[in-house]
């Protein structure tokens, strides 16, 4: 009898082309998704040493981080260095024959929306992507995660990542999410457990019943976040919402190819007994709509709380806590309610999809935005803004004051003119709320789309249970 | 890549912690489609005032610590963004070496990738080479990657640990994709054996 395993030894195992003597493996790639920020000097390195993309129907770029979300986009990129940089991929994704999905198209959007949206990601895949967030697509039992511009060319090369295994991780969410609680509250919450470097050297295993009850959406906010608790990857076993979900994709399989995949699929789960080198357990009903107070994803408190004081913490995090306490001009023992904010962003890979847009339009239906403030809402794809409209959620935007804005990455990593401005405080759906992550000196509150739309009504970070 | 053998330096002392690739090199810097010229702006906005004026307090700035090759951080160094831009802007400042009590997983792959060497050791050691860097220029740290142990500039040992297959990719500057290729063969084998068993795929 073999020992049990883990979902992360099953795909692990599956995928191993070749195993050295101390260890270290040749994974295989089976989809690799490629942007233009982390891709031109890969790509260059291929063209100086005369190498080919070696799969590269298993290769998909589409532009994200640069494009303008402006609806007059159609006109071009205004600023060179960003303009040059996405013509550099449309140049490379013609010259090696790799699947594109250019700004002109409608499917374009943020490479992890996109992939799942596609049916590129299929349970049981590894999938890379020079991009911390791949991590999202581990939401379909996937093993999926960032790497360096050097590996990026090393999988074009190769289709093989050179990797040691990781360590198992278990985090699992018993019981129910109380109303207002949602998938990122989820996640931030765990983040707020572990740290930000708990989950290094981890692949994490997210499981229990209120994992079980989200939808894919969900799902992907959960995994995106992974890489922010220091994981390299986050998985969510294969069931029927991912079936559901993969079915009738374009690049799902289809007929007799369907029923093979699924009868490997339904393979894909923890085996009784198999070992976890770290277990961490949150109950669902103890989790509160959260927000980040400070400029690590670690910084993490229920609305309810107030401002911490660098007293109440050891160690390195003293000096951090000062410093991230003076970055956002807050003064401890401030309530988190009382924190005015001037910007509203939802959008982003960790909160681009339909869902987030829904939960956002339930709170903003026939209410007006404070005045004043500058909200944007940036669909994670051509196709998810599509659904939008139709379903009536973009002129519940638009009423409410929002700026209904075509797909990309823009203000999550404000690499397009979507920034804020030096002291701007922004409660935003994205991931990471670094030191001018937004922008230079800008300042950023994570939260979840719905807590985002509720800061946009009343102009501070409020508990959305008190809207519901 | 450039050989990484034995290092004789000036240590930076930065014990922050949490120190995130998005300080290491902010985004306006990531629209390069070069790997070079980065060095200028690594860790552009601590470095540097609105105006392109150097901060006098930053480490970096001083006149002790402006050719340092080593750099002596906080814990979780590296984390966030996968840009390789980050070790790139270390590397073309001079930077060959960063000792922290942890690497965020990206960051520590792409130094070796990139010829620098990242090694985890724990607090209690990490405070004795802050303490050391907090000297400035006449302490001078040596990192010996073959015998893979760090002399204080006091001559104090520490020995640390790395994986072997990285270490002699580092000593020799050998190209990881050369290396692939080299078991082209298995690839094959595996690709042949999954289009059989994962046609979907």
């Amino acid at each position: 009898m073999t020992a049990p395993k883990t979902l992360y030894d099953k795909i692990w195992d599956a995928h191993v082309a070749h195993e050295a003597d101390d260890g270290t493996c040749l994974l295989y790639i089976d989809r690799h998704l490629v942007h233009e920020v982390t891709s031109p000097q890969a790509f260059e390195g291929l063209r100086m040493a005369g190498r080919s993309v070696h799969a590269p129907d298993k290769t998909i770029a589409v532009p994200d981080h640069n494009v303008p979300t402006t609806l007059d986009r159609a006109k071009g990129i205004e600023n060179p260095e960003s303009r040059i940089q996405v013509e550099a991929l449309d140049k490379n994704a013609k010259d090696f024959g790799i699947h594109y999905y250019p700004v002109s198209d409608v499917r374009q959007g943020i490479v992890h929306i996109v992939g799942p949206e596609q049916g590129w990601t299929l349970p049981g895949m590894t999938v890379v992507c020079g991009d911390s967030h791949t991590a999202t697509h581990g939401a379909f039992g996937a093993l999926a995660h960032g790497i360096g511009t050097s590996e990026v060319e090393h999988v074009l090369a190769t289709q093989t990542l050179i990797q040691q295994k990781s360590k198992n991780m278990k985090v699992e969410i018993t019981g129910k999410l109380k109303p207002g609680v949602t998938a990122k509250d989820i996640t931030m919450a765990v983040i707020g457990e572990t740290g930000t470097a708990g989950g290094t050297g981890y692949v994490i295993e997210y499981c229990g019943e209120a994992i079980r009850d989200l939808s894919m959406e969900g799902r992907m906010t959960v995994c995106n976040m992974a890489i922010e608790g220091g994981a390299r990857a986050g998985l969510i076993a294969p069931d029927d919402t991912t079936y559901e979900y993969v079915k009738g994709r374009p690049h799902a399989p289809k007929g007799d190819q369907w029923d093979t995949a699924l009868a490997w699929w339904k393979t894909l789960f923890t085996d009784e007994g198999a070992h976890f080198d770290k277990v961490i357990t949150l109950k669902g009903e103890d989790i509160q709509p959260v927000v980040t107070w400070g400029t690590s994803p670690e910084d993490v408190l229920p609305i309810t709380a107030t401002v911490p004081s660098p007293d109440d913490f050891e160690g390195g995090k003293v000096e951090a806590v000062k410093r991230a306490i003076d970055y956002m001009g807050l003064t401890p023992g401030q309530k988190l309610t009382d924190i005015e904010i001037d910007t509203v962003f939802i959008g982003s890979c960790t909160n681009g999809r339909i869902e987030d847009l829904r939960a956002a339009a339930e709170i903003l239906k026939g209410k007006k935005i404070k005045d004043g403030m500058r909200a944007m809402i940036v669909p994670g794809s051509g196709l998810v803004r599509a659904q939008a409209e139709e379903e009536g959620l973009a002129e519940i935007f638009k009423d409410a004051g929002f700026e209904w804005r075509l797909a990309g990455c823009s203000m999550c990593l404000a690499m397009n003119p979507d920034q804020l401005s030096e002291g701007e405080r922004c409660a935003s759906t994205s991931n990471r709320n670094f030191e001018g992550r937004q922008g230079y000196k800008g300042r950023t509150h994570l939260v979840s789309p719905a807590m985002a739309a509720a800061a946009a009504l009343t102009g501070h970070l409020t508990d959305v249970r008190d809207l519901m | 890549m450039d050989k990484f053998e034995k290092l004789q330096g000036v240590a930076a002392p930065m014990p922050l912690v949490n120190i995130d690739t998005d300080m290491i090199i902010p985004k306006v810097f990531l629209k390069t489609i070069k790997r070079s010229g980065l060095g200028v702006n690594l860790f552009d906005e601590m470095r540097y005032d609105r105006q392109g004026n150097e901060i006098p307090d930053f480490v970096l700035n001083k006149p002790q610590y402006r050719g340092a090759q080593i750099l002596v951080a906080g814990d979780n160094f590296g984390c966030g963004s996968s840009r390789e831009h980050a070790p790139w802007a270390i590397a073309d400042f001079g930077i060959k070496c960063v000792i922290s009590t942890s690497f965020a997983d990206i960051f520590f792959n792409n130094c070796f990738k990139n010829g620098i060497l990242p090694i985890v050791l724990p607090q209690e050691q990490v405070d004795i080479l802050m303490a050391d860097a907090e000297k400035g220029e006449n302490a001078r740290i040596t990192v010996d990657l073959e015998a893979q142990e760090i002399t204080t500039s006091d001559g104090e040992t520490i020995a640390f640990d790395v994986d072997a297959f990285k270490k002699h990719c580092l000593l020799n500057g050998l190209d990881d994709i050369g290396l692939t290729l080299e078991k082209a063969a298995s690839i094959e084998t595996f690709e042949t054996k999954m289009s059989a068993d994962r046609p979907w795929v």
